[in-house]
């Protein structure tokens, strides 16, 4: 069995590597790539903590053969924040509202709260929740995630006036 | 302005937020190789053959080990918990002769890569001659049922008893006795992470290094120096980021010693990452009991006596936490109510199903659920509101400290509080009183409403000691080392707050080293909420020994005598004169070795704390939640919950509200959603994320959290009682009462599936009984 | 839980995939949208020796709508169904089928021709599917055939491809004038698989008759129930109609047990569901007839 190159753009940097065609996606980026901000919770596209953006979509990359990325724009954890000493908007209410405690389900967490805001810039509370309900958590209880998702859409509006 | 008792924004979070935090998954050693457990696929079975000639021969397999190479091999010990007789039933690190539960080591396949591990052990056949397997607590204890460890017959790991009072003249003095049982399912912590270890072994110098132990380091730096032949000082242990423990990460379980041992079979540095499949049948599960409960009560509602028999289903085998879930549900069963007489007979059953450790709040939850049940059918039997039965119950204010007389394995002494004020804050609140009238007006139109409370007491802050030691380094900056450790819940950050107040520095210029054996030599780590009681103290106590010596080099160099000077902002400054001051970075230098000596004074700025106590603090507060259940389908849907727990002294109300907010979160999961569910045969069937159901947030609603300082400890220089469990602990009692309320039938178990409540809400209508459960 | 290895093939034309398909035959799996089938390989209880990656064939995903039908393309991400104005207007059953389909992050790769093929017991396309008559289109490398919904589904998990054939493409014909329509679903939690699910399609007469009936409900494959559709057909919608109409889709229903729920659940909340969704159609289909008659 053959391994096979791929070629891909993650966070805007352009990425390559040869891979064995059943090399997950989680662990191309993990153990070839050295992007180990997506994490690995169950390896059958439930948890969520693997979220990245797939052509700007959020998915499961558990659920994804790294082969399947080649020529594709990805984002990850890593590309969120605009430079090394500023943070996103999302990633400043998360810290300043407490919306994590030990950080695995974040990284994805903060993926699908971008594109969801992207999507829904003004998002109700009941379409927060629907939007992070295939991202588990299990130390928050998701109150302080969703109140930091309400008011990064409040700092995004206002920036933006 | 102090840093304790206000909204810090944890030091943690922006690594973590960046996605740089390094989790034990993301740590990569040069050379390293990676191991993958063959497990049992047999509940009950003696093992015949292990044959991996197949799988050796698989390019990029290193090799095979299996119980034939760990000659010599130790049972795990228990760290806590020791109830004689269950040392009769632990668990060597891997099966020799025998599996007692799918999921048991049997054998470790290390590889070039996991995916290659995986294909190895698909190689290894292992010949097994079945045993019959015996799943069920009550089944697992009759004569004649196969017999799971030589030593203990009846499968009966261990029996105690707890005897307060008089019970039987009690039960004689009463106007109504209920008898009932109940059961709990068995779910457990399921962090989002699971677990994992690295180990390198260098062989030149000796030296095992270990990334990944977690919650209780110290103790397992030691259990594991006992069981792998090598003084502790050959051993470090490095604790990365961890992705939640819940008291089931971190202790120390079989794996802690295969992978060092491959590790230095192999001479190669190792990583174990468990996948999801393996972590749902091999990290220790919770909450099964089952209890057969008796009350007597006056006719005012007045308890009189309880009488208990609890049966703890264990597993395979004793873990390290011995009999804990069933030594607390026994203590704590009575909670924040006065029954003066009280008996409660607990048996340690071995059942051939993954083995049993402790989980937040453990057999607290379950003893919460089993007597706020049992309080609300009293108050249906006597027709009275299930809010003022507790109200005659509750412990006082005057009564405190509250001894709840002796028992074999727990202390027992409630420190301080006002429950009852406690209680009618929690109802006030939430609007019980017209929450009543909401449940009425919609009965009416046909709907299923109701409202359930869940009052508790928790424990925490347990001892004996824990260590600290606070150094001022040559920039000034204050580093604590502390014997606690993180699981994610920002202990840093509140130990932090707590020397940055102590010492006067800004949060930024302190640092916490934790979980290092290397850097900080004991500890008593991070369970049983009690970091900030415990490691806090010991910190203010450091602090406190620093502040002195600090004073002391200021005021040789000042001249000025230490009762005139404070420290401010970083500084020694001279009271009333703060242009006389020196910086602790100056302090630092002063401390040198050179100018130290020459001044006769010891040098550095390092000082250690032990605190050290044998009583414990306790928490306290009450749940209220309102339901509406579907009666057609039997889907619940939480309309409104609300929890208070006095914490005696808050060091960060965000990060408290943070706690009880994923307690109440995980309480929903064991309340409505998640099992461990095993078929006749021991085969595990929940093994996957589609079938072990963790709340999303469409599932747990927004709550009032309400922390209060009314009663600080008075067991610790804080005041603090730890607020870890508080949120968790009495949800499925809550619940589990606004579902009977809702519906008027008796929640006898959990979880509160819809096809029980359908079956609840049938046999309701069938015995033809009316619902007047409008109380 | 890493996967066994396969050979892996990334054909960019529904030609070429079709050949790959006659080439290896039982050998191979497509894979489309992967969240059913790479779950299942990452667990190992499927291990194909090949496997056809779809998601370069272009000409496999289409959403076209006309007059007459809706065509939807085998790899259509489940999550452009779910948002096409198109089918929002004159589908809508889709749509809020396809929203009850696990969370967003799946939708966004899960395919519409993906969760057919996989048939999975309680899925809600299959379901729709049948409620609405499509038309599957299979293919093999030398024929192509039309097979209908209710044919499609045969057995638990398994469908009317053979192993050398694809699907390409269900048709769907547009409803009756004045069709009101219904999906109706209960879960353990938000977005997991179905304990019972239903559909229904109803459309009144102008003297408020039920003139067009379906009614579906989950179970090993898709149930039809046409013993209540027939019943329906001429009624006037009421309370009492749909109570008994649902009772007569339940009675005797074979339904799955599994450790969420019992068939005995599951029947009982199916009538649940049932009784709603027949009241809720009725409903959107008289708020219809009612606009029209202006």
């Amino acid at each position: 069995m053959s391994t096979r190159q791929v070629r891909l753009t993650i966070n805007g940097h352009e990425y390559s590597g040869e891979v064995e065609p059943r090399k997950l996606l989680t662990d191309f980026l993990r153990d070839d790539l050295g992007l180990t901000g997506t994490h690995v919770g169950c390896e059958h596209g439930v948890c969520g903590a693997c979220t990245i953006l797939f052509n700007g979509e959020p998915v499961r990359s558990c659920l994804l053969f790294a082969v399947q990325a080649n020529g594709a724009e990805l984002k990850t954890v890593e590309g969120i924040a605009p430079n090394a000493t500023e943070l996103h908007p999302l990633q400043e209410k998360f810290w300043e509202l407490h919306g994590l405690q030990c950080g695995f389900c974040t990284p994805g967490i903060l993926l699908t709260a971008e594109a969801l805001l992207k999507e829904i810039p003004n998002p109700s509370e009941e379409e927060i929740r629907e939007w992070l309900s295939g991202n588990l958590c299990r130390c928050t209880g998701y109150q302080n995630i969703v109140t930091a998702i309400q008011e990064t859409a409040k700092t995004l509006a206002e920036k933006s006036r | 302005m102090a840093y304790i008792g206000s909204r810090v924004k944890r030091k943690e979070d922006v690594r973590l937020l960046r996605g740089i935090g390094k989790y034990v998954g993301d740590i990569h050693r040069a050379g390293m190789v990676h191991a993958a457990i063959l497990r049992s696929t047999h509940a009950h079975a003696r093992i015949v053959k292990i044959d991996a000639a197949t799988a050796l021969k698989l390019p990029g397999v290193i090799g095979v080990l299996t119980a034939a190479d760990m000659p010599g091999l130790k049972t795990i010990p228990m760290r806590t918990g020791v109830i004689p007789g269950l040392e009769r039933s632990q668990q060597t690190p891997i099966a020799a002769t025998k599996v007692r539960y799918v999921g048991d080591p049997v054998a470790v396949v290390v590889a070039d890569n996991r995916y290659i591990a995986e294909d190895a052990i698909e190689l290894i056949d292992v010949e097994y001659a079945a045993l019959g397997p015996v799943v069920e607590a009550r089944a697992s204890m009759e004569p004649g049922a196969p017999q799971l460890h030589e030593a203990v017959p009846n499968n009966i790991a261990a029996n105690f008893q707890v005897n307060v009072g008089d019970v039987d003249a009690a039960f004689r003095d009463s106007d109504l006795i209920v008898e009932e049982e109940f059961s709990t399912q068995r779910h457990s912590a399921v962090p989002l992470e699971n677990r994992g270890l690295v180990a390198e072994w260098d062989e030149g110098r000796g030296l095992l290094t270990m990334w990944g132990p977690t919650k209780m380091t110290h103790t397992n730096w030691r259990i594991l120096s006992e069981l792998i032949g090598l003084p502790q000082s050959s051993i470090h242990f490095i604790e990365p980021e961890v992705g939640g423990g819940f008291g089931a990460r971190g202790e120390f379980y079989p794996e802690d010693f295969l992978i060092p041992f491959a590790a230095m079979h192999f001479r190669k540095p190792i990583c174990w990452n468990e996948d999801r499949s393996e972590n749902l049948k091999a990290m220790n599960q919770s909450r099964q009991q089952k209890h057969r409960i008796k009350i007597g009560v006056k006719k005012d509602g007045t308890i009189v006596a309880m009488d208990a028999e609890i049966l703890f289903d264990m597993g395979g085998y004793t873990r390290t936490h011995g009999g804990v879930p069933a030594i607390a549900a026994s203590a704590m069963l009575r909670g924040p109510f006065r029954v003066k007489n009280y008996r409660c007979n607990v048996f340690c059953v071995l059942t051939n199903k993954t083995p049993v450790g402790t989980y937040r709040s453990p057999g607290r939850y379950e003893a919460n659920f089993v007597r706020e049940r049992l309080m609300d059918i009293v108050a249906h039997r006597l027709k009275l509101d299930p809010a003022d039965v507790r109200r005659r119950n509750l412990i006082r204010h005057e009564e405190m400290p509250y001894d709840l007389g002796k028992h074999p394995f727990h202390y027992m002494v409630y420190d301080t509080g006002d429950l009852p004020g406690q209680f009618e804050r929690a109802l006030e609140r939430f609007g019980y009183e017209s929450f009543k009238a909401t449940c009425a007006a919609a009965k009416l139109e046909g709907r299923a409403v109701g409202v359930g409370i869940g009052c508790f007491v928790e424990t925490s802050g347990i001892g004996p000691w824990e260590y600290a030691r606070i150094e001022v380094d040559n920039a000034g900056q204050v580093v604590l080392y502390s014997g606690c450790n993180s699981v994610g819940q920002g202990i840093a950050t509140a130990l932090s707050q707590i020397v940055a107040d102590e010492l006067q520095v800004a949060i930024e210029n302190v640092r916490v080293v934790h979980g290092d054996t290397a850097q900080v030599p004991y500890g008593n780590g991070s369970n049983a909420s009690r970091s900030t009681v415990m490691a806090g103290s010991a910190a203010v106590g450091a602090s406190r020994k620093v502040k002195d010596k600090l004073l002391r080099l200021a005021s040789a160099k000042l001249e000025i005598d230490t009762a005139d000077l404070i420290l401010s902002d970083g500084r020694v400054i001279a009271r009333g004169a703060p242009e006389r001051s020196l910086a602790f970075a100056e302090l630092a230098r002063l401390a040198l070795p050179g100018p130290a000596l020459k001044n006769g004074m010891t040098p550095g700025i390092s000082e250690e704390d032990f605190f050290a106590t044998d009583k414990r603090p306790f928490p306290y507060g009450v749940h209220v939640a309102a339901v509406e259940v579907d009666k057609e389908t039997g889907k619940i849907t939480i309309l409104d919950y609300l929890v208070t727990e006095d914490v005696g002294r808050k060091i960060n109300p965000m990060i408290i509200e943070g706690q009880m907010a994923g307690g109440l979160a995980q309480g929903i999961g064991g309340a409505l959603l998640e099992e461990f569910v095993y078929d006749e045969d021991g085969q595990p069937l929940s093994t996957n994320f589609m079938d072990y159901l963790l709340p999303t947030a469409m599932e747990v609603p927004k709550a009032q959290l309400i922390s209060t300082e009314d009663f600080p400890s008075p067991h610790n220089p804080l005041g603090v009682k730890g607020a870890g469990e508080g949120g968790i602990t009495a949800v499925g009692a809550a619940l589990a009462n606004a579902v009977s309320n809702a519906l008027g039938v008796e929640v006898k178990k959990l979880p509160l599936k819809p096809d029980y409540i359908l079956q609840l809400i049938k046999d309701h209508e069938a015995a033809g009984e009316t619902s007047d459960a409008d109380l | 839980m890493k996967p066994a290895k396969f050979d892996y093939h990334d054909p960019t034309t529904i030609d070429e995939a079709l050949g790959l398909m006659a080439q290896f035959g039982d050998q191979a799996r497509p894979l489309a949208g992967g969240q059913s089938l790479v779950p299942l390989m990452n667990f190992r209880l499927i291990r194909p020796a090949h496997l056809i990656d779809l998601n370069r064939v272009n000409d496999l995903s289409y959403l076209s709508a006309d007059d007459h039908a809706l065509r939807i393309g085998a790899t259509t991400r489940q999550r452009e169904l779910e948002r096409s104005a198109e089918v929002a207007k004159r589908w809508p059953l889709l749509r809020d089928a396809a929203a009850f389909i696990g969370h967003i992050q799946i939708r966004n790769r899960g395919t519409v021709g993906g969760s057919l093929a996989h048939a999975f017991p309680s899925a809600e396309l299959p379901v729709a599917m049948v409620t609405l008559d499509a038309s599957m289109v299979l293919a093999a490398k030398t024929a192509r055939r039309s097979v209908g919904a209710e044919d499609f589904f045969l057995s638990y998990m398994t469908t009317a491809l053979q192993p050398d054939e694809l699907l390409l493409e269900i048709a769907v014909t547009a409803l009756p004038a004045n069709a009101g329509w219904s999906y109706q679903e209960v879960s353990r939690r938000h977005g997991d698989f179905a304990l019972a699910g239903v559909a229904s399609v109803l459309a009144l007469d102008v003297k408020g008759c039920i003139q067009h009936s379906r009614l579906t409900l989950t179970g090993t494959t898709p149930m039809r129930v046409r013993k209540a559709e027939e019943f329906l057909l001429g009624q006037r919608p009421s309370e009492a109609l749909f109570r008994d109409a649902a009772r007569r889709a339940t009675e005797n229903l074979e339904q799955d047990s599994d450790i969420h729920a019992s068939a005995e659940y599951r029947r009982a909340a199916c009538a649940a569901l049932a009784r709603r969704a027949l009241t809720q159609a009725a409903r959107r289909s008289a708020e219809q007839v009612k606009g029209t008659s202006r």
